[in-house]
């Protein structure tokens, strides 16, 4: 069936590969073909369903009782549990191995600890109930021989089952906390690295201190075509600010994003580092990190010489939200004061140009420019 | 009272239309404007099954788009039009698809179809009531159900295409019509259609409270109730607290939209240009939307586990494990569940305090979901199973309900939500609690109560059928995505192309796109069942599964008032099944225990010293007797 599909691919694309204006034909065999494959497919199941009643009438007739269907659903029960086994086994080993390498930041192995610590309780959980729950459909199927065991309840065992969780869970839920309180009002230190992240459709716009190591601040009021972020050019702080497009961090360095969006809501998602926030219109937010191996150790470790360090979009955002990212290298600190030397300020040209036509233009005339000004 | 007052509006409906035809009602008040509980349990049902696989066929287009993100499908732009140029579904089309999937699988399939169709069928004939406490509100709940269906269906035929910023509609995307396309009109009408829907959701709700509160029949007491009555009743508790939050927080994002107030927009800047909204908050509808949005997927799933627990108790003929404590775990759940609504909010940029607090609260949730599970597990020892169709979807739902029950245990906690939020792990998480869970104790609920509903049996095997290619499929489908989540895979992403460390993901998304086609071709198996087995099935005896509850003692063909001459009286607990000393391995609710000397109980007397006292004269005389011999 898969092989048919193949097929059906490579002719679609063919038909539709030459005439790119004119709209794309609609092969129609191949659709009837897979209409006709299902349709046997039914028959077959019909075919089957006869064959069987009328087995099962034949056996009647035979003075016997007819398919036992409660032992070939409890056969099946069991099979089942040993396919699902060996499946969900198989799953761990073949997509568990494809999920993100280790941590790349210090709260990161925290977080990985603490995966792996409930990884371990509820898969226990998860093999035990499963186990007994296919088991026990398969010991006590049914036999018109046998009663069921009249057992309404048994306090013991069911205080034992509602203390049990909830003495396990109290144990994650108070690591959970002290863990999440920690990663999360971790204390602003003098020599964090202030980073800018500001989202809108459908782009990541990043923004460095300059040698001050203070941001400027923004209003969104001051946003124009040269001046996207609304940098507030009446405060120093801002006339050394860089304008960057790879996040390029210093290893073992603690990191200030600072987060915020346009438009609508979007999140700075950064898997490698478990680094999530949501970059939210009207409410600034930040988080802090401290990436712990560079990208060059990164590629060591996977084998891959390609790798990189990414920041994308994690929250609905419209049409382009598959495609909102970032290239984040972390670096030695040489590395990252040689890059950041060569980064271009904030306050480009046009942006100049922009500020003093608006100085100008204040100086010598008109009160619309001059409340302009003024709101700023 | 109200027995009488149903037997009067039944008369009256003999005087209206008794001439027109042949039949006591006339086409239209007994198929359409129907008043009779059973009716629009019904309409609910099929209306429900309806929306399901309208929604289930979006599902398979986006999942097309997911396995084969660089293929061309002429066929599609032949049935979408404009929503897929040159073969390809739109990015924009995407979004409105796995919204509008969203929003009728979560609303109108598991909350209207779910509840709709179980409380209205099951209320009035498990506790012995003629009808509801009010059948006109019951049949506007449905028509306001109807009504937002068709609304909501309708975007899809507006210039711009439906609403597309996701089921939880967080604004400012859903509030401004410039954001995308599907921000326009498409959200308008969904906005519409939600209003209405709740509209309908309170009247059913509130009829379903006053119904179990006031018209239980004698002797049915509290404790006496099924555990379906039980979950239905604090689901319906949990609707009328929490639905109109939601239209709260939708008005506001009306008057957002419509009338320019800042409810929840500020500084905001689209394409270039600033927006005069000031002093808003988007976080404020996410807490408005999720004091709804977690009670809702409760709503979703107590009516599953109470259709599940009757069902396993029925079909393992054993009384359900720890009736009591199934039915404080209810309550437990209904009542935790308003208070961890933050565990979606964990990375917003709230508080992170208040982040702490929910992570704490939502762990303590997990305590009444482990023990109905270990409850569940309990009531099959040393059973007697048999397994019909709705005992294996009872089954299936435990099955799935472990499985996505426990990745809740790592959302919750904040910690780890920091990195799963938003993945490919709370979309395995949630379809398989809610999406398979719920889905599949609402077939259980289809098959196991189908001879009431229609008279007549659903074919066994293909039930069978259905319910093997299902459960496999769907563990197909869902247990892999949880490794995609884990390897930082976004959802709602309309293709895995842009990113090289993504780009392995490929085969599992084909594999994934397959197993969902062949689980929504074996639907088709299902519905062939049920729509034939409406008019061809075997006729059904009146007790097909010699159950003890309420409604198996009505007559098979039914009338408006259920019980041809008086209620019965209510004398026993549901679940005395395969008790000792009894005759037959069931004891209706019906027979009381004077009926069935040799197999009561002390325990049965608990809060009836007479009874205790017959009980222990009838043993010492047995003792007597037989110490005679
Ligand atoms: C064992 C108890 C449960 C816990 C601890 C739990 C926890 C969570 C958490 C923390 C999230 C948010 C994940 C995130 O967005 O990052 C979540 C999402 C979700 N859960 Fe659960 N859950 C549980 C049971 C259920 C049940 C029974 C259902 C429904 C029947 C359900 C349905 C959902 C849905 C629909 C979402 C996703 C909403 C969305 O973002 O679209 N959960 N769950
Ligand atoms: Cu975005
Ligand atoms: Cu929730």
């Amino acid at each position: 069936m898969l092989l048919g599909t193949n097929l059906l691919m490579a002719q679609t694309a063919a038909g539709a590969a030459p005439g790119q204006e004119e709209a794309p034909k609609v092969d129609w065999t191949g659709i009837a073909y897979y209409v006709l494959i299902f349709f046997l497919i039914c028959l077959g199941v019909a075919i089957v369903g006869k064959i069987l009643k009328i087995y099962d009438l034949t056996l009647k007739m035979q003075g016997k009782k007819g398919i036992k269907w409660n032992t070939v659903m409890a056969v099946i029960c069991i099979v089942f549990l040993f396919v699902g086994l060996y499946g969900a086994y198989w799953s761990f080993t073949e997509q568990g191995s494809m999920t993100l390498p280790e941590a790349a930041s210090a709260h990161g192995v925290k977080i990985d600890e603490m995966f792996t610590v409930t990884t371990v309780l509820t898969m226990i959980v998860f093999f035990v109930t499963q186990i007994l729950l296919f088991t026990f459909l398969f010991q006590y199927r049914h036999s018109d021989k046998r009663r069921a065991h009249f057992l309404p309840h048994n306090n013991t065992i069911e205080k034992v089952w509602t203390i049990a969780p909830a003495i396990v869970l109290t144990i994650l839920v108070v690591f959970g906390f002290f863990t999440w309180q920690k990663i999360m009002n971790s204390e602003n230190l003098k020599d964090d690295i202030n980073i800018d992240v500001t989202g809108h459709q459908f782009a990541w716009e990043l923004r460095y201190p300059g040698k001050d190591g203070v941001l400027g601040p923004k209003d969104f009021r001051l946003v124009t075509g040269a001046n996207l972020l609304g940098v507030n050019f009446k405060k120093k702080s801002s006339f050394d600010d860089l304008k960057v497009d790879t996040m390029y961090l210093p290893v073992n360095k603690s990191i200030r994003l600072n987060i915020l969006a346009q438009d609508v809501i979007h999140s700075v998602y950064m898997p490698h580092f478990r680094v999530q926030l949501n970059a939210v219109p009207g409410l600034p937010t930040f988080f802090k990190f401290t990436p712990t191996i560079t990208t060059a150790e990164m590629r060591t470790k996977l084998d891959d010489p390609k790798f990189e360090y990414t920041l994308y979009c994690n929250k609905i955002c419209g049409g382009s939200h598959y495609n909102m990212q970032k290239v984040v290298r972390v670096v030695s600190e040489a590395e990252y004061q040689s890059w950041l030397s060569r980064q271009k300020p904030y306050l480009n040209d046009a942006l100049r140009k922009e500020l003093h036509f608006a100085a100008a233009n204040n100086e010598q005339s008109g009160a619309s420019t001059n409340r302009l000004a003024l709101n700023n | 009272m109200s027995t009488l007052a149903v037997h009067d509006h039944a008369g009256a409906h003999h005087d209206e239309h008794g001439h027109e035809h042949h039949h006591d009602q006339s086409f239209l008040s007994k198929y359409v404007f129907s008043m009779d509980h059973k009716m629009i349990a019904k309409q609910f049902l099929i209306t429900g099954i309806t929306m399901a696989v309208i929604a289930m066929i979006l599902s398979i287009l986006f999942r097309i788009q997911l396995a084969y993100p660089d293929k061309t499908f002429p066929l599609l732009t032949t049935l979408l039009g404009r929503f897929a140029p040159n073969g390809r579904i739109s990015p924009d089309f995407y979004l409105a698809l796995v919204t509008i999937h969203g929003t009728i699988m979560v609303f109108f399939v598991l909350t209207a179809g779910l509840s709709g169709t179980f409380a209205n069928l099951l209320i009035p004939l498990q506790v012995g009531a003629r009808d509801m406490a009010s059948p006109f509100m019951n049949m506007l709940s449905y028509w306001f159900f109807f009504l937002a269906s068709v609304i909501m269906l309708s975007s899809f035929f507006v210039q711009k295409g439906p609403a597309s910023g996701g089921w939880t509609i967080y604004p400012p995307l859903s509030a401004l019509p410039k954001a995308m396309p599907g921000s326009g009109e498409g959200m308008t009408l969904w906005l519409i259609s939600m209003v209405l829907f709740v509209a309908s959701s309170l009247m059913g709700g509130i009829n379903y409270v006053s119904t179990v509160l006031n018209m239980r029949t004698k002797g049915m007491d509290l404790w006496k109730m099924p555990l379906t009555i039980w979950a239905l009743f604090l689901t319906a508790i949990l609707g009328i607290l929490a639905f109109p939050v939601l239209v709260a927080g939708v008005v506001l994002l009306i008057f957002d939209r419509s009338v320019g107030t800042s409810f929840y927009l500020s500084d905001i800047v689209l394409n270039g240009v600033q927006q005069p909204f000031e002093g808003g908050s988007p976080i404020l509808f996410q807490h408005l939307f999720w004091f709804l949005g977690h009670p809702e997927v409760y709503i979703v799933i107590m009516p599953a586990m109470g259709i599940s627990s009757e069902v396993m108790s029925v079909n393992s003929r054993k009384p359900i494990f720890g009736y009591h404590a199934m039915v404080y775990s209810l309550i437990g759940i209904t009542v935790l569940s308003f208070i961890v609504w933050g565990h979606h909010m964990f990375v917003t940029g709230m508080n992170p305090f208040l982040g702490g607090v929910f992570m704490i609260t939502t762990l303590i949730i997990a305590v009444p979901s482990a023990v109905k599970t270990f409850n569940w597990l309990a009531t099959l020892w040393r059973g007697n199973i048999r397994f019909t169709p709705a005992m294996l979807f009872a089954i299936g739902m435990v099955s799935f309900f472990i499985s996505g029950g426990l990745t809740g245990i790592f959302l919750g906690n904040a910690t780890l939500d920091i990195n799963l939020h938003d993945t490919y792990f709370v979309v395995a998480h949630f379809h398989l609690v809610m999406g398979s869970a719920a889905i599949f104790g609402m077939l259980a609920g289809v098959y196991h109560w189908f001879p009431k509903m229609f008279g007549r049996m659903m074919d066994e095997k293909l039930g069978y059928l259905h319910f093997w290619l299902t459960f496999i499929c769907a563990y197909l489908v869902f247990f892999p995505m949880h490794f995609m989540g884990l390897d930082g895979v976004p959802r709602r992403y309309y293709a895995f192309t842009e990113f090289a460390s993504m780009q392995k993901w490929l085969t599992i998304n084909t594999f994934v796109t397959w197993a969902a086609i062949i689980a929504a071709l074996t639907q088709f198996g299902f519905l062939y069942n049920f729509f034939v087995s409406i008019f061809k099935g075997q006729k059904a005896t009146q007790n097909p599964w010699e159950s003890n509850t309420l409604e198996w003692t009505t007559p098979v063909e039914h009338l408006h008032g259920n019980w041809p001459g008086e209620i019965p009286t209510v004398y026993r607990w549901p679940y005395d099944y395969s008790k000792p000393g009894a005759e037959e391995d069931y004891i209706p609710q019906t027979v009381p225990y004077s009926q069935t000397m040799s197999s009561n109980l002390p325990h049965d007397f608990e809060d009836n010293p007479a009874g205790l006292e017959e009980l222990n004269k009838f043993t010492s005389t047995l003792k007597a007797n037989e110490q005679v011999k």
